[in-house]
């Protein structure tokens, strides 16, 4: 995203929420091939409620007339879905550009040669590890290999500047040079973002998530060289390690003002981060379309008033990183209007260190493993029509 | 080009570039442009008078020399 040194008029602009999100995630299904440790929607297994394809395109429909420039699609691995290549036609022709994210599952040569054809689609290709080793550990057996030949086979059919899309952990933070040759090597961009204790994230971010001192690194690293690094805007909790202006990018929390997410059910999120009750605007399907849930959930109307500062209101780097990122306070279970769990000046740590209450994640369509409770079933009511005949009573 | 209530937001799907125009009046001059034989005339049909026309010079300057719309330093003016 482009943006200069001297936005704070901006910010305030955009804190105020759009007419219409500048982009949006869409999570077009749940089902994935795999089973990331820390994925952000704890897919798995596909939801019998998912999106029809009709229903998706009337939403891409809404989007162009919103003049919603592109939509960052994912899952679950969204590549599964029968019409995932229609709808991608579709939303293109419509003049709502892609980028979507996959493992890889479905990037054969045939595909790459298709998607080498299109001037408006991206592909981001997820790895979280420059090495089998610590990529496999966290996206499963064969996911490297998954992913490297999905590059290999974009690279060898044309497709030009393919997104090698990292979340950054404890422990590939040590690996993004390695990242970066490997970005250069078939032609791609790396991107990086940070790790969320949403979804299934929410099981491991206290293993996983960078250190304090690996923190002031990979901050070290952005300003050094991230210039040509796709950040998707999401390490600003880390902006008052430095200058005001030394990150790339627009350094403000965007959930419910310029972005949000669809799930694969049609529920509208705040951001791809919060996929939680709390976070919930409404249902494309149920609230009357994609554009009234946008301009008028009452959720959003509330993220786009200005936003107490509460507790960091006496920190001096309050202007840089504003608080830090709502959702990873909220799945940790620290208070919304006090520091990020990753404050970068250390008020985090003593907050994660008192008791907690971390809230689940409203939806899990994990694959088995994690059903050990009670299973929740829906009780169905009688039918409301009369009985056909009224029982026979009589003991004769 | 998509106005908002600030400027516009305006997205080059061929360079996938986001840029900004920073207020009203920098989004008027863009819209006329077409209608002026030069930037100088659209600008002072916005209002904008040749004294004070240096900063959208320039936005449209860069706005142009990036394919029309990259790097939208619009302006901070105004």
């Amino acid at each position: 995203m482009t943006s200069t040194a001297t936005v704070p008029r901006l910010i305030e602009q955009f804190e105020h929420g759009l007419d219409a999100p500048i982009c949006l995630t869409w999570e077009l299904t749940y089902a994935c091939n795999l089973a990331c440790v820390h994925c952000l929607s704890s897919s798995g297994k596909r939801d019998p409620r998912e999106l029809s394809t009709q229903d998706c395109k009337n939403i891409i429909d809404e989007l162009e007339r919103m003049q919603v420039f592109y939509v960052n699609i994912g899952g679950g691995e969204p590549t599964v879905r029968p019409d995932f290549w229609a709808l991608v036609d579709y939303a293109t022709a419509h003049h709502v550009g892609v980028k979507f994210s996959t493992n890889g599952v479905r990037i054969t040569p045939e595909v790459a040669a298709r998607l080498a054809a299109s001037d408006y689609v991206d592909v981001q290709i997820s790895l979280d590890g420059a090495t089998a080793e610590v990529n496999d550990a966290v996206r499963g057996p064969g996911s490297f290999a998954m992913a490297i030949r999905a590059l290999e086979n974009l690279a060898a059919a044309g497709f030009s500047d393919a997104k090698i899309s990292v979340v950054v952990t404890r422990h590939n933070v040590d690996q993004l040079d390695e990242f970066a040759s490997l970005a250069s090597r078939y032609g791609a961009t790396l991107r990086i973002t940070r790790l969320r204790p949403s979804g299934r994230g929410a099981d491991v971010w206290d293993d996983l998530h960078p250190t304090a001192d690996q923190q002031v690194q990979l901050y070290q690293w952005l300003v050094a060289k991230g210039d040509r690094v796709l950040t998707g805007d999401s390490f600003f909790h880390l902006s008052g390690l430095g200058e005001p202006g030394a990150l790339a990018g627009l350094n403000m929390c965007g959930a419910g003002r310029v972005v949000c997410l669809i799930d694969p059910v049609g529920d509208v999120y705040a951001c791809p981060f919060a996929i939680h009750d709390r976070f919930l605007a409404g249902n494309v399907l149920s609230d009357g379309g994609f554009d009234k849930v946008w301009k008028d959930a009452p959720l959003f109307r509330e993220l786009r008033e200005p936003q107490s500062a509460g507790a960091c209101g006496s920190c001096g780097h309050y202007d840089s990183c504003r608080g830090g990122c709502m959702a990873a306070k909220f799945f940790t279970g620290l208070p919304m209007d006090g520091p990020d769990p990753e404050c970068v000046q250390g008020y985090g740590a003593p907050a994660l260190a008192r008791e907690r209450d971390k809230p689940r994640p409203a939806g899990d369509h994990s694959r088995g493993r994690r059903k050990s409770g009670p299973v929740p079933l829906t009780l169905s009511m009688p039918p409301p029509s009369p009985p056909q005949r009224m029982c026979n009573e009589s003991p004769v | 080009m998509r106005p908002e209530p600030f400027g516009a937001l305006l997205y080059h799907f061929g360079t996938r570039k986001l840029s900004f125009l920073k207020n009203r009046t920098i989004l008027a001059v863009v819209q006329s442009l077409a209608e002026y034989p030069d930037v100088r005339a659209a600008c002072r049909a916005a209002g904008v008078e040749d004294s004070q026309q240096q900063p959208y010079l320039h936005a449209l300057g860069v706005l142009a020399g990036s394919h029309m719309l990259v790097q939208a330093e619009a302006t901070e003016a105004a």
